[in-house]
């Protein structure tokens, strides 16, 4: 029995999320088309939904070119090296009330283990190809997603010392109890849960290199970055690799601060799990379209000294906050619930305007004078 | 770092010294000699504004030395320009910088003109100054989209400035018959008058552009990342700026009070009142914001100018179209283009044919001093440098 | 406070993406071939010969003078003189070829025309498979009616019906001294 659902789930998730992969980039192209006061492509398909299906037949009719001097195991097996330890981060993500592939007491490391895995696929692709500038790329991205992994743990471990739990179906249950009558305790209404949520948000970006941290991806302004010798489908696969590790991060995201399958408020609890997560997810992929549409690119000593400089210190401050939090359910505050969020919420203000004030200092908008 | 310098043997070409230091040869994926890495960033690239190349020798992320090569799209211009006549090298200079064709034309006329001594009337010289600041505002925005693409907002920014080049464009096309290429001004004033409703259609247009530019300016000027990219990168001195001969928006943002059209006050720019922002400090942000503001100013002259325009006769009815031979003599005429200075230089022997016919290009004086302005830069940064000088390599090859 | 530049720009885009939905002017695409820009009226592509009346041999005005054949910057434009049998020249051309991979549009043939017989057409989709002599248009490609010339540019075709004319008022009146008609004034080029 467990078997068949255990298989069952695997076929559902490797089939569900790559189709999502296609759909988001139909989506993307589309939105930012939009964004850019034009449409995007219209023409294969109805409304251009179609338009990944072509793509992907594009992409398996190219020709494999991999260089003679290639270390020719490691460029093979880099794609894959990538695209494993994503699939197996989907197997704990709960996607509705017992909807979860393995559900572990430790999910939530198991997660974090296996998705540093991405990162090695990342180093091989560039050292295999064997070109000084995809390396050069590799190293660039590795320097960003290390750098990246450190808040991103960390604001997940707010989550963890409230709940006490490692396991992502507690997580998620322990935002089910209701408050004000029909109010869902998602993490995200408090004011570590915001903070944390933030921080999760901008390393998710930079771990799966999206604008904008995409200096690795769309190095083409210097070198190729480590994505050059590939053509064809291995191409494909790294692009699913990352978007996929993208969908992984924002479920993540969904089940540590946005409730995971639960719904807003209790009146709406009939609609079924899945679906919340599904829109939950499809409204996180629409913010990361909108980001990469804005924003410019960081150059890579400005991303890293935002890693270390100023997201390290916000998340640690962030976790003297949720034990703040924590501590002071406990006290009997005039005004109840809403002094309490103020007094959490202002160290992490204060500390965000001290900080931002310390790196702004450089770099503020001019007035400029006219000759006579 | 100590890098290891060899002198090439000196003994080719007749015996002339060469003396610049040759660093090793170094094969793409042969051995690196010491910690530099030279990186060539090729003719066909994504953000080098065209066919141009970047030989760049690196020290880990830092530039040492900086070579640009270009040559890739010289079409022999000033060689046509002594075998043709003096009327059929006009079309030929739309295309020197085919994104401001109108003010090369002029340009080209008002050197012409100096030479054969011909008067302009009134109409003429007012339509001239229209269509030379509405191209100063299509290269503008142009380039805040340009460079921004350059930095990685994915086109964003380029696509707002696209839409808005499109009402200015439709505008040329109305006059001129070409988007692009309009081969407008004759020796003398210009080619044909203003159709009928064109005067209300450039109005709205600059009615509506400053609606646009603070939308831009919203989504970018005081945008963090913009700003860390930008200030101080690329910066150019005063002292630096003078000697190499720079000129345009980046001797402004450099903080120098040089503009022609106030100096030279060619054509009827006295007539306006518009004022000429400076930078300060000379990096990337004060060359774009630089830019942003002239567009500014532009829109005032715009205004009173399409207000003021008289009626009257568009060329002067005494030039010659055909067998135009101005005497014997030699001429330079210069205006305030969008790029710098644009200088034409002719001289003639008497005949149809100029004796010699040189553009002063400003993109490629502008490019002389890329080098003194990136090193100690990193990789990422040339990039948006080389976008803030603003060179089309029509005008840098020719 | 940081992020506020940022926050702006994000409400910017917002704006654009709304109002690509909702307003016209911020959705610019033009969903080209089934959609198409009206053609300006001064628009310039390449250049086609006139001919008045029905027959696109007798009534073409040019005269083959060949000053647009000098006067072409790239020039490419090649005319044949018609000659009768005695070798006479006809006022008319045998062959006038135009090489439109090599035309750059500049329009001087037309400015430098004298006979008012070479205007701008704005035809544009001209691919060919034969880059060579599938760009090389005839006489009998090139030459096309008045009326289709009042179609493309109204204005100035009407301008140039008029100049014509008016030439063709000054050559029938008398040459009489006193009692002649005022002197027209010279036709103005457009």
């Amino acid at each position: 029995m467990s078997f068949v659902y255990t298989v069952s789930g695997i076929v559902a998730i490797m089939m569900v999320f790559p189709l999502l992969f296609g759909i988001t980039t139909v989506l993307e192209r589309k939105g930012l088309g939009r964004l850019q006061n034009r449409l995007g492509p219209n023409r294969v398909g109805p409304f251009g939904f179609a338009q990944f299906v072509a793509d992907g037949i594009k992409m398996l009719t190219k020709e494999d070119i991999v260089p003679r001097t290639a270390d020719q195991v490691v460029h093979f097996v880099a794609p894959f090296v990538l695209l494993v330890p994503v699939f197996l981060s989907f197997s704990v993500i709960p996607f509705g009330r017992k909807l979860v592939l393995a559900d572990f007491d430790a999910g939530l490391l198991f997660f974090f283990a296996v998705g540093a895995a991405t990162e090695l696929a990342v180093f091989m692709a560039g050292w295999s190809s064997r070109n000084k500038y995809s390396l050069l790329g590799a190293m660039r991205a590795i320097a960003q997603m290390i750098s990246y992994e450190v808040p991103l743990v960390i604001s997940s471990l707010t989550v963890v010392m409230l709940v006490g739990s490692l396991s992502l179906m507690d997580i998620v249950r322990e935002q089910q109890p209701v408050r004000f009558g029909f109010l869902h305790t998602w993490h995200v209404f408090t004011p570590w849960g915001l903070a944390g949520f933030m921080l999760f948000l901008v390393a998710a970006a930079a771990e799966s290199n999206r604008t904008p941290f995409d200096i690795p991806e769309a190095e083409s302004e210097i070198i190729a970055g480590y994505l050059t010798e590939y053509s064809g489908f291995k191409y494909a696969l790294f692009f699913l690799g990352e978007y996929l590790g993208l969908f992984s991060m924002c479920g993540l995201a969904i089940t540590l601060f946005l409730g995971g399958w639960l719904a807003p408020f209790s009146f709406l609890d009939f609609v079924p799990g899945p679906i919340w997560f599904a829109l939950k997810l499809l409204a996180m992929i629409a913010v990361f379209i909108w980001a990469r549409g804005t924003l410019p690119r960081l150059r890579t000593d400005q991303l890293l000294s935002l890693a270390w400089k100023f997201m390290l210190p916000m998340a640690l401050i962030n976790l003297l906050v949720a034990a703040l939090w924590h501590y002071s359910g406990a006290w009997d505050l005039p005004a109840g619930y809403a002094v309490r969020w103020l007094l959490c919420a202002a160290p992490v203000l204060i500390s965000f305007l001290l900080l931002a004030r310390h790196f702004s200092r450089k770099f503020t908008p001019r007035t400029y004078r006219y000759a006579d | 770092m100590s890098t290891s310098v060899l002198k090439p043997d000196i003994a080719e070409g007749g015996g002339a010294a060469r003396n610049y230091e040759v660093l090793p040869k170094l094969s793409p994926t042969g051995e690196m000699q010491g910690d530099l890495l030279e990186v060539s960033m090729g003719p066909q690239h994504p953000s080098t504004h065209g066919v141009f190349r970047m030989d760049v020798v690196l020290d880990g992320e830092t530039i040492v030395k900086l070579k640009p090569v270009f040559g890739y799209l010289h079409r022999n211009h000033e060689k046509i320009g002594e075998n043709t006549t003096y009327l059929a090298s006009m079309p030929y200079t739309d295309r020197l910088d085919y994104f401001c064709s109108l003010t090369n034309n002029w340009a080209y006329a008002l050197s012409v003109e100096k030479l054969g001594g011909i008067q302009v009337p009134e109409r003429a010289e007012y339509i001239r100054v229209i269509t030379a600041e509405l191209t100063r505002l299509v290269n503008h925005t142009c380039l805040a989209g340009f460079l921004l693409m350059d930095m990685g907002a994915l086109g964003t920014p380029l696509m707002y400035a696209f839409r808005e080049r499109e009402k200015i464009l439709d505008l040329f096309e109305a006059l001129t018959g070409a988007r692009m290429m309009c081969n407008y001004m004759r020796f003398g004033g210009c080619r044909v008058d203003l159709p009928k409703g064109w005067l209300d259609q450039a109005r709205q247009v600059v009615d509506e552009y400053p609606a646009f530019l603070d939308e831009f300016e919203n989504l970018l000027t005081t945008n963090e990342i913009l700003l860390a990219r930008t200030q101080g990168v690329g910066t150019l001195s005063k002292e630096l700026a003078i000697n190499a001969s720079i000129s345009g928006p980046m001797l402004r943002a450099s903080g120098v009070n040089y503009d022609i059209r106030k100096v030279d006050k060619y054509g009827i720019y006295d007539r306006f009142d518009f004022r000429i922002p400076l930078g300060e400090h000379g990096d990337v942000y004060d060359r774009y914001m630089v830019r942003i503001l002239e567009m500014r100013e532009s829109l005032k002259i715009l205004q009173k100018a399409l207000k003021d325009i008289p009626e009257g006769p568009i060329i002067d009815p005494k030039t010659k179209l055909r067998n135009f031979r101005p005497k014997a003599g030699e001429a330079y005429g210069r205006i305030e283009a969008p790029k710098g200075e644009l200088g034409f230089y002719v001289i003639s022997d008497g005949s149809a044919n100029p004796y010699r016919y040189r553009v002063r290009p400003p993109s490629l004086i502008n490019l002389t001093i890329l080098e003194d302005m990136c090193i100690g830069q990193t990789v990422a940064d040339v990039v948006v440098i080389l976008g803030s000088v603003d060179i089309v390599l029509g005008e840098v090859d020719r | 406070m940081i992020g506020k530049g940022i926050a702006k720009g994000f409400i910017e885009t917002a704006r654009n993406f709304v109002g690509s939905y909702t307003e016209e002017s911020r959705l610019v695409t033009v969903e080209y071939p089934e959609e198409r820009l009206p053609q300006k009226e001064n628009a310039r592509n390449f250049p086609f010969l006139v001919y008045d009346g029905e027959d696109a041999e007798k009534g073409l005005r040019c005269v083959a003078c060949k000053i647009c054949e000098k006067d072409c910057p790239p020039q490419c434009i090649y005319i044949v003189l018609e000659r009768d049998e005695k070798g006479r020249p006809q006022k008319h051309p045998k062959v006038f070829d135009i090489d439109v991979s090599v035309c750059m549009s500049c329009q001087i043939c037309v400015e430098v025309c004298p006979f008012e017989a070479i205007k701008m057409d704005t035809e544009f989709e001209l691919s060919q498979t034969d880059r060579f002599d599938g760009l090389l248009l005839d006489k009998h490609q090139l030459a096309k009616s008045n009326e289709y010339y009042h179609k493309l540019h109204p204005t100035e075709a009407a301008a140039v019906d008029a100049n014509l004319a008016a030439e063709k008022a000054k050559k029938a009146a008398p040459p009489a001294p006193s009692t002649a008609a005022p002197p027209q004034p010279a036709p103005a080029k457009t």
